[in-house]
Formats: C-alpha cells, sequence, structure tokens
C-alpha cells in the first residue's frame, strides 16, 4: 500500500509535532515512575524525524516507515528509541500491498510482536504495550465509527496503566511505588495514536 | 588485531563508562581490544545505538565482543545496536548480565587470558549469582 505523499507527510508531521509539543508532560510522567527522561528523547528523536521529511514524506510508504523507525533507533537515547523503531521498522515491513483492515491489522499485529520481542515484554507489565495490544483488537473489529472507538481505546488503555505495578522497565524499579501514576510510554502511545487519527478524521471530511 | 575477546562497557553517563573502562585498562593493559561510550546522542545522559556501533567496531575481535550495561536503555539500545551489524560480526557480539563496573573487570581479566567470548560472558553474569 501506497499513501499520497501530501497525506504521508501531514501524517509525520503531526505525528512529530504531538510527541513535541507534548514533551514535558512526558517528561514530569517519567520523572515520577523513571529517570525523567522520556519526553526529551522522544522530542530529540522526533525532531530528527523532522528534519528528515522533505525526503520521507515522498518515499513508498513501506520506506518511509523504515526510515522513522531508524531515526528514532538512532536519536531517541533511550530505550524508547529501540522499542518505537522497532515498531515503525516492523510495521512498514509488514505492510500490505493493498490497504485492507484486514492486511493493516495484521501488519499492526506483527509490528507489536516485534516491540514484544524487542523489550522481552508483555501486557500487564505497565508499558507502550498496554495501548498497542487492546488498540490492535479494535482496530481488527473494525465497523462503524472506528476512528472515535480506538481514540478511546488508547485513552480508556493509557489511564488503565495508572493502578498497575510495572515490572519492565526502570519503573520496575519502584515496585509497588510504580502503582498510581501514568506509565509514560502508554501516554506517548495514546498521543501517537490520537494524532494519527485525527489527520484521518481530517482527510476523511475534506 | 588482538586475539583475544573485546570488551565494551555502555553507561548512560560518559564518565561512568570512561571510568569502568580505565579500570579494565590497568588491569588487563593493551591486551584485551576496549572500547566505552556513554551519553545521548547530542548529549545528556543516556546512551546512543551509532555510539554503540562505533564502539563495537573499535574493540572488534575475531574471537567476538562482550557488552557491558549499565541499565535498561543501555542494554535495548545495545541489543538493537548488534542487529545493525553486518551479518557476519552479528552472532559474535553479547550483552552481559552483570554490574557494569565489576563485569567489565572480570570479563576483562577472562579475556585477557584467552578465553572465548562464552567464557567471557559466564565469567562476568557469575557476579550475579553471587
Amino acid at each position: 500500500m501506497t499513501l499520497e505523499p501530501a497525506l504521508q507527510r501531514k501524517l509525520i508531521q503531526a505525528v512529530a509535532d504531538q510527541v513535541i509539543q507534548h514533551a514535558d508532560e512526558l517528561v514530569a510522567l517519567d520523572q515520577a515512575v523513571g529517570d525523567g527522561d522520556h519526553g526529551l528523547n522522544m522530542k530529540r528523536g522526533f525532531e530528527a524525524v523532522l528534519v528528515d521529511l522533505d525526503k520521507t514524506a515522498v518515499l513508498p510508504t513501506t520506506e518511509a516507515f523504515k526510515a522513522v523507525g531508524m531515526a528514532l533507533v538512532m536519536k531517541v537515547g533511550g530505550a524508547s528509541g529501540p522499542l518505537y523503531g522497532t515498531l515503525f521498522m516492523a510495521m512498514g515491513k509488514a505492510l500490505p500491498e493493498q490497504a485492507t483492515l484486514a492486511g493493516i491489522s495484521d501488519a499492526f499485529a506483527a509490528a507489536i510482536d516485534a516491540v514484544k520481542a524487542r523489550g522481552k515484554s508483555d501486557v500487564g507489565a505497565k508499558t507502550m504495550l498496554d495501548v498497542l495490544v487492546p488498540l490492535s483488537v479494535v482496530l481488527r473489529e473494525g465497523g462503524p465509527g472506528l476512528p472515535s472507538r480506538l481514540r478511546a481505546s488508547a485513552s480508556a488503555a493509557a489511564a488503565a496503566t495508572v493502578p498497575m505495578k510495572a515490572t519492565r522497565g526502570r519503573a520496575s524499579f519502584l515496585g509497588e511505588r510504580s502503582i498510581g501514576h501514568m506509565d509514560p510510554g502508554a501516554r506517548s502511545s495514546e498521543l501517537i495514536v490520537h494524532a494519527i487519527l485525527e489527520v484521518l478524521e481530517q482527510e476523511e471530511r475534506a | 588485531m588482538s586475539k583475544n575477546v573485546g570488551i565494551v562497557i555502555v553507561s548512560h553517563s560518559p564518565d561512568v563508562a570512561k571510568g569502568a573502562a580505565d579500570m579494565v585498562r590497568q588491569m588487563v593493559g593493551d591486551d584485551v581490544p576496549l572500547a566505552w561510550c556513554g551519553g545521548a546522542p547530542g548529549g545528556g545522559l543516556g546512551t546512543s545505538v551509532e555510539a554503540i556501533m562505533t564502539a563495537i567496531n573499535a574493540a572488534w575481535s575475531e574471537a567476538g565482543v562482550a557488552i557491558l550495561v549499565d541499565l535498561g536503555g543501555a542494554e535495548t539500545n545495545s541489543e538493537m545496536a548488534i542487529e545493525l551489524l553486518p551479518e557476519e560480526r552479528r552472532h559474535r557480539v553479547v550483552v552481559c548480565d552483570a554490574p557494569v563496573v565489576e563485569g567489565a573487570v572480570m570479563a576483562g581479566t577472562e579475556a585477557s587470558a584467552g578465553s572465548p567470548l562464552e567464557h567471557v560472558r559466564r565469567t562476568a553474569e557469575e557476579l550475579r549469582a553471587a
């Protein structure tokens, strides 16, 4: 599948802007349970993505995903670099020839499996996977009002990390004390999903 | 090129990485290829996949390279760096599950005796069990 370069550009720009604008919030969340660098790391990564935007926007979509992923791997500086980088690169690799819901769902599932392997983690450990996995279920179901259900799923899933005890990542050092705070990686996943949906909904209205 | 296993030290802090490397160097002299890196791309605490790849290549030995890391992100970034290496090098680099300073000194000492990569890794990782 290949997106129109104009749409591809909008999507990359929107995701990067969203993450960069929320850097302080992500730092604050990470200060509560980790080492406080998630927001700055993600900002640095997506600033690098924007530097290459002119080039990436016109790439075939599979290649664009890989390029975004590689920029994050190289520039983020924390574990979220390889984790988000792997998500984007694996998604790019698995994208279907035709843009069908089943094909995109399969690609997203493959990307999530790659993140699980990279992070040696799964749902319930208070990580980005606690947003991505429920989201993949809603995506596969499809049906009417899908964008708004995806949006709601991402928000509910990020909020659901608040009472969880972290068992992976720096937050796991805190044990019980990680309970009561939203996972910063779950929040950044929610933000990215919302940015993508906003662009797609605008396109649909236009 | 040395026949001994190379050692790479990866810390979020360049000061920690350099300090640990100094300690290894004092123990083993120039018998072991040794490189270190620390700090995020562009500075600040963190680790850089690119810098880790450069360090692996700098400490490269046909016997392989053992990496010592401090905290989670250093491990994940090191695993990512290994995957981005050329195929023929990828399988001769390991990340040790060991404390960075003590692990580096133990691994360096074992490497200087000419031990194979698996022994070097095991020696560093024995610190975990102790």
